[in-house]
């Protein structure tokens, strides 16, 4: 297999006459975690946005292991290897922590099937166990999700999108609203799921970050300012102007 | 409060609890006419609550889907001269076929819009029918759906009697019942909770959204179109107001009177509203305005429906 999982050929997006992001052509590496960060309004979002299927993107062509995934509809992501969480918490709050993930798991399974009962399929409850364990939910899995805090909720759309075993999973601000341990706790799990696959996250905080990434990439103004290591960017003095006076939170 | 045990047990039986009920009902009601009646437009309102208590889509034109049920249920009878039977699966294919039709211009759009494509679909049937006087009697109606006896393999049902009548009904809303539980039991009943819950994220999970709509569209229709029919066997007529926009009307109050998105709800609201009119009726001529403002009020302070408040009470 290629060592280019996913790469952004000169993709950019306007809305109306906002031009959010501009000429972006990046290669995200097989196996990798890389991160996108930038000051607010930098347009990461959007980037992630596109990388991820939400909205097409206005010019250029977004191309996964080498098929040309532009314009393809959200719903056959999951199948085509590519998973991701949302930045605005995103479960299905009303049905118990399980069943969110059982039928995240149906969803390559069964879809149209209306007669035999969902106990039919038992191979889904175990594994949903097994995704509920591997993010640390298992005491959770009959409380409705929407009762959960905050951190774990976000757990729980990791476990969701890990349903479909994807071979990229794209993260958008996963501790966006967290609790120092509860950041902690998810910048552990995130360095555990990208020692099996290839990762890409979007971060406002720059210093979360640094330690865990194999790559960075900084977009600024809708524009890629600079794509390295956690070193080369460290030490770019373009990034550091754009970061200083900005303090972190 | 009551035992949560027992309430979930009761759930898990509530087919078999449902039939008990349905032998013991015409007992407890006026006039068995009227039990009838409830248990037809209970199961057009189930059908109707299956996309709008379900999934939330708020259509304006279920009367196509009950109206074409009970015109197809008719015209299979009196033109094609096909048993009965034949006339009730014909509804249920009409039913759903009427769905398609209505769903494939309908599903695409969302909120008011997808009321006001409903209705106008609807209202194009509404008038088809009133022109097509050859095939449909226009606004006279589809007179003649006769059924006076049922042959059984051993006995001879006289469906003119009113309790037997309501048991042949009660016997089809049954079997409605049983399906509708499985289908929402099943994988499918389990995307419906999950397009239901958040569509964003059963779409990120690799659900077709707009896909799991029309086919809940289709089944829709298949339990209108099914009440439909019953509703010609019970009056031997289908009148032209079956496809009449009153009627869409109609069970929407059902819906929210009983409770969208709950299992019985549908026929509690359907109950409350028949037996408001025919006892209201009984008084003084002007029951809408008493039925009217029993919506109002229970619009007001029960926004769940009369069953979605019962169950919330029992700390569902």
């Amino acid at each position: 297999m290629s060592d280019i999982i996913l790469s952004a050929q000169s993709v950019g997006r306007t809305f109306g006459a906002f031009r959010a992001l501009s000429g972006i052509s990046v290669d995200f590496q097989r196996g990798k975690l890389t991160s996108i960060i930038g000051p607010n309004g930098a347009g990461k979002s959007t980037f992630f946005n596109l990388l991820s299927g939400a909205f097409p993107p206005s010019e250029g062509r977004i191309v996964f292991e080498g098929r040309d995934i532009t314009g393809t509809p959200q719903h056959k992501f999951a199948a085509l290897g590519i998973a991701k969480s949302f930045q605005i918490t995103n479960v299905f709050p009303q049905l118990p922590v399980h069943e969110n993930v059982r039928v995240a798991l149906q969803a390559l399974v069964s879809r149209y099937q209306i007669w035999q009962p969902r106990s039919s399929l038992p191979e889904l409850a175990d594994k949903a166990d097994a995704l509920l364990a591997t993010v640390g939910l298992t005491d959770r899995r009959l409380r409705a999700a929407g009762t959960m805090a905050h951190g774990e909720q976000r757990a729980l759309e990791i476990a969701m999108a890990l349903a479909a075993n994807p071979r990229l999973l794209l993260l958008d601000e996963p501790t966006a609203g967290m609790s120092p341990e509860e950041t902690k706790a998810m910048m552990d799990l995130i360095v555990k799921l990208a020692s099996e696959r290839t990762v890409v996250l979007v971060e406002h905080k720059m210093k979360l970050v640094m330690g865990i990434s194999d790559r960075l990439l900084v977009l600024h103004h809708g524009e890629l300012l600079a794509e390295g290591t956690p070193d080369d960017i460290r030490h770019n003095d373009t990034v550091k102007r754009v970061y200083l006076g900005q303090r972190e939170h | 409060m009551l035992n949560p045990l027992l309430v979930a047990r009761c759930k898990q039986h509530r087919v078999v609890l449902a039939i008990a009920f349905l032998i013991i009902f015409p007992l407890l009601m006026p006039f068995k006419a009227i039990a009838v009646n409830i248990l037809i437009y209970g199961l057009f309102a189930l059908g109707f609550n299956m996309l709008f208590g379900t999934l939330g889509l708020l259509s304006f034109g279920h009367a196509a889907l009950f109206g074409g049920g009970a015109y197809a249920c008719g015209l299979v009878m009196l033109k094609l001269g096909l048993p009965w039977y034949v006339g009730i699966l014909g509804s249920v294919l009409a039913g759903m076929l009427i769905a398609a039709t209505i769903g494939a211009f309908a599903i695409r759009t969302r909120g008011i819009y997808f009321a006001m494509v409903t209705l106008a679909l609807a209202q194009c049937l509404y008038f088809l029918a009133d022109q097509a006087t050859d095939l449909t009697g226009g606004e006279n109606g589809l007179r003649g759906v006769d059924l006076k006896t049922i042959q059984l393999p051993g006995m001879t049902l006289n469906f003119v009697d009113p309790l037997t009548r309501y048991y042949v009904v009660a016997f089809f809303v049954a079997v409605a019942l049983f399906v509708l539980s499985r289908i929402l039991a099943s994988p499918f009943g389990a995307v419906l909770e999950a397009v239901r819950e958040n569509e964003a994220r059963a779409r990120a999970c690799g659900y077709h959204v707009r896909m799991v709509r029309y086919l809940a569209f289709i089944l829709s229709g298949g339990f209108c179109g099914l009440a439909g029919a019953l509703q010609a066997l019970h009056l031997s007529i289908v009148p032209l107001e079956t496809l009449a926009i009153s009627n869409s009307g109609l069970v929407v109050m059902m819906s929210l009177l009983g409770g969208m998105g709950t299992f019985f709800g549908p026929f509690v609201g359907a109950g409350i509203f028949l037996l408001l009119e025919n006892l209201v009726s009984l008084w003084t001529v002007h029951w809408q305005i008493f039925v009217g403002a029993a919506f109002v009020a229970c619009v007001l302070f029960f926004p769940r429906g009369i069953w979605g408040t019962i169950l919330m009470g029992r700390g569902r």
